[in-house]
């Protein structure tokens, strides 16, 4: 009997318990009767404002459907003087189109002016960066290449193969998001030349790069790139790439204003021949701007069920 | 003798207890609301849909609450989404917006019989990490023991503290409209 009475005290006091806490939990906490929902790890994205730092290709990927309409454009040097309009009388294009097949793949064409140079090139994204549970600090983008020089034969009188047009490049870009405000990515490439000047020459050219952003505010951004080139016999010819500039975004345009020595605007261009050197003031000024427009693929998605 | 004073008490427990999950049965839940943003004009069209919404009425005393994800707004051009995410919503910093208030005239629907009522809702609308008290005007269905719950209202912008940038002023509308479709099915706990 008296065991009985306790049992019923107990439940008495624990049922009037949860009455008494149950509608104060209600008004407070309605939706963490819900909150049981798994977070996926979710992928970091506008780590750069356009798919190049400057020069060299960034880690961002284009999404899927999406064009971009990129014009490259070089002044010469600064240091011709005033009669060159401190390099403003010269000038060097790129013109190219990038597309977004999927949300990893996108392929890339160009035409510059320079040695009149066809390139096409398909960027791919395995991994991404991402944040939450089960996060992941880095993504990996891989970038394969090719140039085609358009020029008329220097010695025509020679037996000339087609190949000796074409070079080949690749890369691997290793790129992290660290704040809002700050990305890094790190991109060794490799240029492969079929036709070289001269026997010495190498037809293999490695270098390293390094691409850095700094946001100044929700539109504007400070960019750098540069690549150091493996030491050989390129590289002693040759300078190191260097190219430092804003990014300026306006909706759907960016702009990227900067400072560069290099003259060409593809891997084997400004890997490989670059001339100018940033201390005796061969320095192009220079811009890009990216244009992009929706395609296709995504469909519109507001009609409701 | 011994059993009938038993049987009396252990009926008075089992009495609270029913009267609590009866209690509990006025919980309606959903975590597929759709929630529509339209900030355009005629120069830009600027749509974005979250189908993801997620959402608790309880029926007994008309409070409601809701809460969306900023990221899942999705918008035709995925360029558009990333800004949205990015220079508007400040996403990462704020990645939710929620609702949290009542139905003002909740006496007036009958939520076991079907049928719609006009509803009006008052509360606190965060967007932005900004909370502002809103009352809107909105709509309860109730079919078959589901509960449509609709509701339109515009929004100021500049009120949570989304800055529009000059040279886009004149593309985005500074009164965006929010459109919320909600189908709550019951909650069981």
């Amino acid at each position: 009997m008296k065991r009985i009475k306790v049992i019923f005290f107990l439940t008495l006091a624990l049922t009037a318990g949860c009455f008494i806490c149950q509608p104060a939990m209600a008004q407070d906490e309605l939706l963490s009767l819900l909150d049981d929902i798994k977070t996926k790890p979710e992928k970091v994205r506008n780590t750069w404002k356009s798919t190049r730092v400057i020069n060299a290709q960034s880690s961002e990927q284009l999404s899927k459907g999406v064009l971009d309409f990129r014009v490259l454009h070089r002044f010469g040097f600064i240091n011709s003087g005033p009669s060159e309009v401190f390099g403003l009388d010269q000038a060097s294009i790129r013109l190219g189109l990038d597309y977004g097949l999927t949300e990893w793949l996108s392929v890339g064409f160009g035409r510059s002016s320079f040695k009149k140079e066809l390139d096409g090139s398909i960027k791919v994204k395995p991994i991404w960066q991402t944040k939450g549970s089960g996060s992941f600090p880095f993504s990996v983008t891989l970038v394969a290449g090719m140039t085609m020089n358009t020029m008329k034969w220097e010695n025509p009188e020679r037996n000339n193969y087609f190949t000796s047009k074409l070079a080949y490049f690749y890369e691997g870009i290793i790129a992290r998001k660290f704040s809002d405000g700050i990305s890094v990515q790190l991109s060794p490439i490799m240029v492969h030349r079929n036709f070289v000047d001269l026997a010495v020459d190498e037809h293999d050219v490695w270098a390293l790069g390094l691409g850095t952003r700094i946001k100044l505010s929700k539109r504007v951004s400070v960019n750098l790139d540069y690549f150091i080139l493996k030491p050989g016999r390129t590289a002693s010819l040759y300078s190191n790439p260097l190219s430092i500039g804003f990014d300026v975004e306006t909706g759907g345009h960016v702009f990227q204003l900067h400072f560069t020595n290099a003259t060409g605007m593809n891997e084997r261009a400004f890997i490989t021949e670059t001339t100018g050197e940033w201390l005796k003031g061969d320095i192009h000024f220079g811009f890009n701007i990216s244009r992009v427009f929706t395609i296709g693929g995504r469909k519109h998605k507001s009609e409701r069920s | 003798m011994k059993k009938k004073i038993i049987k009396k008490w252990l009926l008075i427990p089992i009495l609270l207890l029913s009267i609590i999950s009866a209690h509990g049965q006025g919980k309606y839940f959903t975590r597929s609301g759709n929630v529509t943003f339209n900030a355009g004009t005629s120069l830009e069209k600027i749509e974005a849909i979250n189908r993801k919404a997620a959402s608790v009425l309880d029926a007994t005393g008309g409070q409601l609450e809701f809460t969306v994800l900023i990221k899942a707004f999705e918008f035709e051009r995925a360029l558009m989404q990333d800004h949205f995410n990015e220079n508007y919503m400040e996403s990462d910093k704020f990645p939710k917006a929620s609702f949290k208030g009542n139905i003002v005239n909740n006496s007036d629907v009958n939520y076991a019989k079907n049928g719609s009522y006009p509803v009006q809702i008052k509360g606190d609308l965060t967007i932005h990490g900004v909370t502002k008290p809103v009352t809107v005007k909105g709509g309860i269905e109730v079919k078959d023991g589901k509960i449509n719950a609709s509701s339109a209202f515009e929004i100021t912008i500049t009120d949570y503290n989304i800055s529009i940038p000059g040279v886009v002023k004149d593309k985005i509308d500074k009164q965006a409209s929010i459109q919320v479709d909600l189908v709550y099915e019951p909650l069981n706990k």
